[in-house]
């Protein structure tokens, strides 16, 4: 009950964050090398927007595969609350050489970071506990809506379009 | 419709988390013996290295760049550890029909392109990976040897730093061995890299 009160308080606050609508991080920048505590902040953001995180690397065979479903959702939902962050964990030496051109071949409109990943024992519970570390791993994330689902796999066509869409559904 | 929603839910939530918590062995578990075939023919088991103290089980593979990025360290811990009684061995769980570079004859070329002078064995059914719990190349399985019987030290990353050995600070897997051999427990006993997810039959 307590809750609930709390909650329709504020509910104004709510409308407001969502009309301000959650920032990209730096959508002229693709590849942009990022540090963890950046996504972890953005873990922790107040936004009522789903972030699909996705973490992969170019090099990683079922990633590339999935890419093209992580764009669908970019393209289908681009009018609503969702944002989708591709997180490569490609050696930062190859950005240069390896990932930028491959965002370039691949026409890549998501946005892209690449994770200066050291010491990932130290970071990967605080993406999910339930992360080994093996990629390609997806998170769904809307800490407004308290929504947070974490995924250690490869996604099979239309399944995760129908997990965002059941999450877009959902109310709390 | 809700409430069943949410029941729903929380009971796919719950059946998740038992199958997580049953899936593979746990620091202090017995590892499972195996006999799988070598780079050489050969057939390799636990009960081969019952004069060992313990035993460095590398799941690894071919084609991954976190795995090719440790090859050279793992050449270099078993120089230095094998003969203080932690002997390598390395395990190949991947299916080689999605990746062929990881197949039983790929893994004869690399190992002698690399000069392993450690066993590189063919996980071909996927059944060890799967005893065992690892979802990623490379995945360490640190075996202690309690006369005759092995059971599991340490599981993790080999270090902290893929990319760079040279900027390695944390040698997760250095740091168990010697505490093992000083009679202790490896702390930290379990930790987590990000590796190539180990690819399964279709």
């Amino acid at each position: 009950m307590l809750y609930k009160v709390h909650y329709t308080l504020l509910l104004p606050l709510f409308a407001w964050i969502f009309i301000q609508s959650a920032p990209n991080i730096n959508a002229q920048n693709q590849g942009r090398v990022v540090s963890f505590p950046e996504i972890d902040s953005l873990l922790h953001n107040s936004y009522d927007t789903l972030y699909v995180i996705n973490f992969w690397a170019t090099w990683c065979k079922p990633c590339v595969e999935e890419l093209p479903i992580f764009e669908e959702i970019n393209e289908i939902y681009a009018n609503q609350p969702v944002k989708v962050l591709l997180i490569s964990l490609d050696f930062i030496q190859d950005k240069e050489k390896v990932l930028l051109p491959f965002i370039k071949k691949k026409n890549i409109q998501s946005e892209i970071v690449l994770l200066k990943a050291e010491n990932p024992n130290e970071w990967i519970d605080k993406v999910d506990m339930e992360w080994s570390g093996a990629l390609p791993a997806t998170l769904l994330i809307n800490n407004q809506k308290k929504i947070r689902k974490f995924f250690e796999k490869q996604f099979k066509h239309e399944e995760l379009q129908d997990i965002v869409t059941q999450l877009l559904k959902s109310e709390l | 419709m809700k409430k069943l929603w949410l029941f729903s839910f929380l009971l796919s939530c719950l059946t998740c988390a038992y199958i997580y918590a049953a899936d593979g062995l746990k620091v202090g578990d017995i590892a499972s013996d195996f006999s799988l075939k070598n780079v050489d023919g050969s057939m390799i088991s636990l009960k081969d290295y019952s004069s060992s103290k313990g035993i460095i089980l590398i799941f690894t593979c071919n084609h991954c760049p976190f795995s090719k990025a440790y090859e050279d360290r793992i050449i270099q811990i078993n120089k230095m550890y094998a003969e203080k009684g932690f002997p390598v061995i390395a395990i190949n769980p991947n299916d080689e029909i999605s990746v062929p570079e990881d197949s039983y004859d790929n893994m004869k070329i690399r190992a002698k392109e690399k000069g392993f002078v450690f066993p590189y064995i063919h996980d071909a059914t996927q059944q060890i990976a799967k005893t065992y719990g690892a979802t990623r190349t490379p995945h360490v399985y640190l075996l202690k040897n309690n006369s005759g019987v092995f059971s599991i030290a340490y599981i993790g990353a080999i270090d902290d730093n893929h990319s760079d050995a040279e900027n390695v600070k944390e040698k997760y897997l250095a740091n168990a061995i010697e505490s093992l051999m000083q009679n202790k427990s490896a702390n930290p006993d379990f930790t987590k890299a990000i590796g190539c997810s180990i690819k399964w039959k279709k």
